[in-house]
């Protein structure tokens, strides 16, 4: 039986200030982040940190494959002494190598995501706000995006709960024909190539910004060869029960349609593998170079070719995916992916995957690279330019921009699937199904006292006695359900350790 | 790859259904039209002012 698909999403913005002679992007996130925290605490009654994250846990470099990493691997370095801190609504948010990064809460499905998603879009706005205050004359722009089209990519990483008893072998074959072939409705759309081996000519526009980085097929790298298939293996939970797969080839969408589509079709597909129905699914041959094919191919007409030799468009890969979605709905049920959002994954997804059949242009409310295209199709025929045009570049850019009077994404007209003011308040209220809701609501009654936190623990200091880690190594545990009453009925860290039993 | 056959639904039904929302895809198409020109004017205006020194600018080093 499939496990419940506990997701996360990972955000690497892109970052520009203007109005500064000289400024660098570590620092501008640095003052991001603590403009947002120190504006934060105490205008809300909710307060939000500061509270630093808990390192004890953090083991990037551990490797899923048996016999771990080949030897020459570089784990990669977590950094500590940039500025982190958690959030009231159980997120993340932090300076990641040079960016700013927000790490939504742990959500039980792909409807929470695509919420948490945009209350961190929310976050940076404000964040945004609160440094132009700090420092006038200069402003911070933030993107979401996943490449300076210059050959730097920065990524919006996804993360699955997965069952540990499934051998990776098989996780890595459902994953990657996933991955290559779900382009096709998460692609954000990017002008022209950044791949030495294409002309723009070749490639003057393609569904995603985050294929073409792509140059493993499995590894444990992130900023180097990045591999389809991330073996980074941090459960950030009981190891001895879970994975979570991280999965770095995900492009960040503005359109919330397409976020749901990519994590709902994602969990759907991993818990098929957990109900052996991927066994006979395709596995597309030379994945790297199919990975790029796929989104050089903008008619959705190129094949790639299977291990067993047969043929077949990403779109027919995506077919297959889903007959064998509606088959197992049929007989095990929605539960691991949420059953009323399953239903509506599935419907969407048939939706989606008919309307790019007959014409993806009649998804531009959809899907962000449809939408794109069309804005610039309609841009070269009003200006009588062609894709060389310099212009079509700084739209696409700026399609990705956050500033509501700048962002052209928010013009286009794409459909919602959440409003903003239940956003606004999932910027400081955790989701109530899984352990985030713990966090959040202790770092909302007990701040004064919480002295790091991190996924799975939070550390308390409750005066003379040592400080107490409380773990937190179940995800869907630390419920409303499971511990609402018991957070409303302590008055102090101390009644609440007691009625925990910790 | 038992599955195979199910990768595309019947071709007749398929069929039926873009029989059936031909009308309906003109319309929406002229609604989209509409919809970018709109769009395209609200652009002239947002658009950022240089955009060759916008491009070049955007440099995003060191991501994951």
């Amino acid at each position: 039986m499939a496990i419940s698909k506990i997701v996360g999403i990972e955000t690497e913005y892109g970052i520009i200030v203007r109005g500064a002679a000289d400024w660098n992007p570590v620092s501008a996130s640095s003052q991001l982040i603590n403009a947002y925290v120190a504006t934060n605490v105490g205008s809300h009654e909710d307060r939000v940190g500061p509270v630093a994250w808990d390192f004890a846990d953090e083991m990037p470099g551990s490797d899923a494959r048996v016999g771990g990493a080949p030897e020459t691997a570089l784990p990669p370095e977590v950094e500590t002494h940039l500025v982190n801190a958690v959030l009231t609504n159980g997120a993340r948010f932090y300076v990641d190598h040079a960016h700013p990064e927000l790490s939504t809460p742990e959500c039980r499905d792909a409807l929470s995501i695509v919420l948490y998603d945009r209350a961190a879009e929310l976050i940076v706005l404000d964040a945004m706000a609160a440094a132009a205050r700090n420092t006038p004359g200069q402003e911070i722009i933030i993107y979401k995006d996943n490449t300076d089209r210059k050959g730097n990519s920065y990524g919006c990483h996804e993360n699955y709960l997965l069952d540990r008893e499934r051998p990776f072998g098989q996780v890595v074959a459902a994953a990657t024909t996933h991955f290559v072939s779900r382009q096709i409705f998460t692609g954000s759309g990017k002008v022209g190539t950044e791949l030495a081996a294409y002309s723009r000519d070749d490639v003057p526009y393609q569904l995603s910004q985050r294929a073409e980085h792509f140059e493993e097929e499995v590894g444990l790298e992130t900023t180097l060869k990045r591999p389809i298939v991330n073996t980074r293996d941090e459960p950030h939970a009981d190891s001895s029960k879970y994975r979570r797969l991280h999965v770095i080839t995900g492009d960040a969408n503005m359109s919330q349609v397409a976020t749901f589509l990519k994590v709902g079709t994602s969990a759907i597909v991993f818990a098929m593998l957990e109900d052996d129905f991927m066994v006979d699914a395709p596995v597309i041959a030379d994945p790297v170079r199919a990975m790029h094919r796929v989104s050089h191919d903008v008619d959705l007409v190129d094949t790639l070719t299977t291990d067993e030799g047969v043929t077949m468009t990403a779109l027919e890969v995506q077919w297959d995916l889903l007959a064998r979605a509606n088959r197992w709905a049929k007989e095990r049920g929605l539960e691991a992916v949420g059953e009323t959002t399953g239903k509506l994954i599935l419907e969407r997804w048939e939706e989606i995957l008919s309307g790019l059949e007959t014409d993806p242009m009649t998804l531009a409310g959809q899907l962000d690279w449809v939408a794109k295209k069309r804005l610039l199709e309609g841009f070269m025929a009003r200006h009588d330019c062609d894709w060389d045009d310099t212009r079509l570049r700084a739209l696409d850019l700026q399609y990705h921009d956050l500033r509501p009077q700048k962002s052209l994404a928010s013009r286009v007209g794409l459909e919602t699937l959440v409003s903003d003011e239940d956003a606004r308040v999932a910027t400081t209220e955790p989701p109530t199904d899984t352990r985030a809701y713990f966090r959040g609501r202790c770092l909302q009654k007990f701040a004064d006292q919480v002295v790091a936190a991190n996924w799975d623990s939070i550390v308390f200091d409750v005066g003379d006695d040592p400080l107490r880690r409380v773990p937190m190594l179940e995800p869907s545990r630390g419920t409303v359900e499971h511990v609402g009453t018991l957070l409303d009925n302590s008055e102090t860290v101390i009644e609440l350790l007691e009625a925990l039993g910790a | 790859m038992a599955d195979r056959e199910q990768v595309r639904k019947p071709t007749s039904r398929q069929e039926e259904k873009e029989i059936a929302e031909v009308p309906s895809t003109n319309e929406q198409g002229e609604a989209l039209k509409a919809d970018i020109d709109d769009l395209l004017d609200e652009i002239d205006e947002v658009l950022e002012t240089n955009a060759e020194d916008f491009v070049k600018s955007y440099i995003q080093k060191g991501g994951e």
